[in-house]
């Protein structure tokens, strides 16, 4: 009797601390990310590269600061294999896992862009393309839910089109000039062309465009054709096994490599040190930082690596290209997440459509940015409800050798220009698709 | 003891050659259509119509495709994926520049263009064989796709070449939630799969298979080789077309012309591969198998050994995996997943007898 007694007043204590067990868990509540990465495959260093230096950044708010305002972000990688069918199954996937379900999709893909463009407006999850997918999704009033941010395919060739009337003495002296437009022959490859024609025709250059057929390990016609063209300036709008290719193909005809004006999908030390001395004196366009000295990274170093929770197998290439660029992608998607908890509320996981409020909010100053310790990593941006760019700046480096040497600061895309054509791109999709245009002047 | 058709009597011709004379057979297969007609759409969340059974039946499609042309006529092909593409952008055309013009129709019609194109390249066919074959239809995976992204009419001048499919309306009603366009799916699979079995069971199916063992005494006993390659071909490219524009339209809603690439045509022939040439059923066991493993894999390995592995060994682990499953499969039964489920339903005819 006395035994049941004990058992009888034990089992009320019991069940209080199974209850407060239970409770637990759900206090320490996160912010869940999902990560459609690709590690395997021709893409993979690009994929490892960014995915990796994004896991590290958030890894080390997490380890740091404890979380944004006490919400640690936690994450869950599903492989696309940079594969359409692939990247939708992964969406799928990732869509409702965490408390508030994924807040954020970046594939770094244009294709896996383009095939959930219209799932993310129905399940209110922002996505963003960082230097890729599409351009005119920079109109905010016709994409809310895409946001093209830091900048977008065509300020790049605007950026471009600058850089090399700069070294020809200003843009006057473009007239007469030739620029060859070596591409590769791709959705990715075709989208600076309406740029550069446009850029041809106001500033008096010849633009000569030659295609690369995917993969673009053969050139040789190409830059026979180059080689006969003897353009002043080469821009090379390659991806994967086309970029090293091309730099090896152009020492053998005897192309200066200094003309070659690379994008940011072709200036990486993958696209460079294939290409051994063929590499040396390239230019290439960039839309982060490069190196490891910047204060954010020797963060990372410190609070992550020493602490053996770095996702770089390879730590040398902490620092490289697209380590930075994944820095990129977590200081905004960690800033957007802070602006968001400002309007919605510190200390407890957002929803999908709250966080794009935050992107849509992203005002990172030069103070803000010195703060991050992320000073010419990326450049000052500021989105809006109509501009979801947000900045339209690229930097241009140079390959030593061994290692990308920064050659200029941020040169900023004629951005009327830019604008203009996204507003045409964006207005027929818009009207392709009977989509009334946000009035942004309404919105906060 | 339970498949037996001792008691089943047929009483006309009709009855005896029926696809499944076997009463058990035709019941589990209408409780298998019962399944996934009523059963999956009322029960399945969004990611598994979406992500998951959708493309398992367009990728069943285009297999189908493959296998009457690969499995039953005996012609080696890898531009399946680039009649997916014709298809794809087809039908978008069709769509986009006939006013009022259907759905259904528009499949059709894109399924149309495919073929015509099949035969096209198919022609070579008639004096090459095997091998050289398939680098005729190598040929015609690269033409197709440079066609589309060179000719900017056919992505209706985007300035990327991506086409973003229409809506999906049939007689007023909206197929825009994954319930309902899984069922168009569905319906357009099985009725096309029917067709398939049918064709292969009558002359144009025997003809085809005449050809396939040995086109000289084909010919000699009088089936005109010509008809018989151009028909397969013009079949194949129709039904691959028809998965095509299911592909652009109820599954990805947007589509470039290098998601058509060579990588695709290679995934549709490792599915008739390990699901079985020269059957029907072995195109949906082999999409099944090499759509849905990598998913399962992805789903599975990253969670080993408490998520100590590094994502990018377990990523490359999975094609490894796969890889060697595909290995495995093929040393087990060289004709295929189907040929396993034949042998199965062979000794479940015997049970619990073992011979």
């Amino acid at each position: 009797m006395e035994k049941m007694h004990r058992a009888r007043r034990g089992a009320p204590l019991a069940a209080l601390a199974a209850g407060l067990l239970i409770a637990l868990p759900a206090l320490a509540q996160e912010q869940f990310i999902g990560l459609p990465s690709y590690r395997v495959g021709p893409y993979a260093a690009g994929g490892s590269g960014i995915y990796g230096g994004w896991i590290d950044y958030m890894t080390l708010i997490n380890e740091r600061d404890g979380g944004i305002n006490g919400v640690k972000l936690s994450w869950e990688e599903c492989e696309t294999e940079y594969n359409n069918a692939r990247g939708v199954e992964c969406y799928e996937r990732l869509k409702g896992k965490g408390p508030t379900g994924n807040t954020t999709f970046q594939p770094l893909s244009t294709g896996i862009t383009y095939s959930v463009l219209e799932k993310v407006a129905q399940d209110k999850i922002p996505m963003v393309t960082i230097g890729y997918g599409r351009t005119d999704a920079a109109d905010g009033r016709v994409f809310p839910w895409v946001f093209p941010m830091i900048s977008t395919y065509w300020s790049q060739a605007s950026g471009m089109v600058k850089f090399i009337g700069d070294k020809v003495g200003g843009l006057e002296q473009l007239k007469g000039k030739k620029i060859v437009y070596l591409y590769h022959d791709s959705a990715f490859g075709k989208e600076g062309i309406p740029l550069m024609e446009q850029s041809a025709q106001k500033y008096g250059f010849v633009l000569k465009q030659i295609p690369v057929a995917h993969p673009g390990n053969e050139q040789q016609a190409q830059w026979l054709q180059i080689r006969q063209e003897k353009p002043d300036y080469v821009i090379l709008w390659g991806w994967g096994v086309m970029n090293p290719t091309a730099l090896r193909a152009a020492a053998r005809s005897g192309y200066p490599r200094d003309r070659i004006v690379g994008g940011w999908w072709s200036g990486s030390e993958e696209d460079t040190i294939p290409a051994g001395d063929a590499a040396k004196g390239y230019i290439s366009a960039n839309l982060s930082g490069v190196g490891a000295d910047f204060p954010v990274i020797q963060e990372v170093q410190k609070h992550v690596y020493a602490r053996n929770k770095g996702n770089m197998e390879d730590k040398s290439r902490v620092g490289s290209v697209y380590y930075n660029r994944g820095i990129v992608h977590g200081i905004l998607t960690v800033e957007a997440i802070r602006t968001a908890q400002q309007k919605y509320g510190a200390g407890k996981p957002l929803t999908g459509e709250q966080v794009r409020w935050g992107f849509e909010h992203l005002n990172l100053d030069a103070d803000h940015l010195a703060k991050l310790g992320a000073t010419g990593l990326l450049p000052e941006l500021k989105v809006s409800c109509a501009d979801h760019e947000g900045a339209g700046k690229v930097k241009f480096q140079q390959w030593d050798g061994s290692k990308w040497l920064p050659l200029t600061d941020w040169i900023e895309a004629d951005r009327s220009q830019v604008r203009g054509l996204i507003e045409l791109s964006a207005g027929s999709y818009a009207r392709e698709k009977g989509i009334t245009l946000r009035d942004c002047s309404k919105e906060m | 003891m339970l498949y037996r058709e001792a008691g089943q009597f047929k009483a006309s011709y009709q009855a005896d050659q029926q696809i499944f004379p076997i009463r058990q057979d035709r019941v589990g297969f209408a409780l298998v259509l019962a399944f996934f007609f009523l059963l999956v759409p009322a029960l399945a969340n969004q990611y598994w119509l979406q992500a998951i059974l959708i493309p398992v039946l367009i990728f069943s499609l285009a297999a189908l495709g493959l296998n009457i042309l690969t499995g039953y006529a005996g012609q080696l092909s890898l531009g399946s994926a680039a009649f997916m593409a014709v298809g794809a952008f087809a039908a978008y055309n069709f769509m986009l520049r006939v006013p009022g013009m259907p759905f259904l129709l528009a499949l059709v019609l894109g399924g149309l263009c495919a073929a015509a194109v099949g035969v096209a390249f198919g022609l070579p066919s008639l004096r090459i064989k095997g091998f050289y074959l398939a680098v005729a239809t190598l040929a015609a995976q690269f033409f197709i796709i440079w066609a589309l992204t060179k000719f900017p009419w056919f992505s209706n001048h985007s300035a990327s070449g991506v086409i973003s499919a229409q809506a999906v309306v049939i007689l007023g009603y909206a197929f825009d939630t994954p319930a309902s366009k899984y069922l168009l799916t569905l319906t357009v699979v099985a009725v096309l799969a029917l067709l398939a079995k049918n064709m292969v069971r009558s002359s144009t199916g025997r003809a085809w298979m005449a050809v396939r063992d040995m086109d000289v005494a084909a010919e000699v006993i009088g089936i005109r080789p010509l008809h018989a390659k151009l028909s397969a071909f013009a079949v194949s490219s129709f039904y691959c077309g028809v998965a095509g524009a299911l592909y652009a339209y109820t599954y990805l809603g947007t589509v470039e012309p290098e998601g058509f690439n060579l990588d695709l045509s290679f995934k549709i022939l490792f599915m008739i591969i390990i699901g079985g040439v020269g059957s029907i059923l072995g195109a949906f066991l082999g999409a099944a198998f090499i759509v849905l493993l990598p998913i399962f894999l992805d789903n599975v390995i990253p969670k080993l050994f408490g998520g100590l592995l590094s994502s990018s060994f377990s990523s490359n682990l999975q094609l490894v995996v796969f890889g060697g499953l595909i290995i495995f499969f093929l040393i087990v039964e060289p004709h295929g997943l189907a040929r396993l489920w034949q042998i199965g339903k062979e000794k479940l005819r015997l049970w619990p007898f073992p011979h």
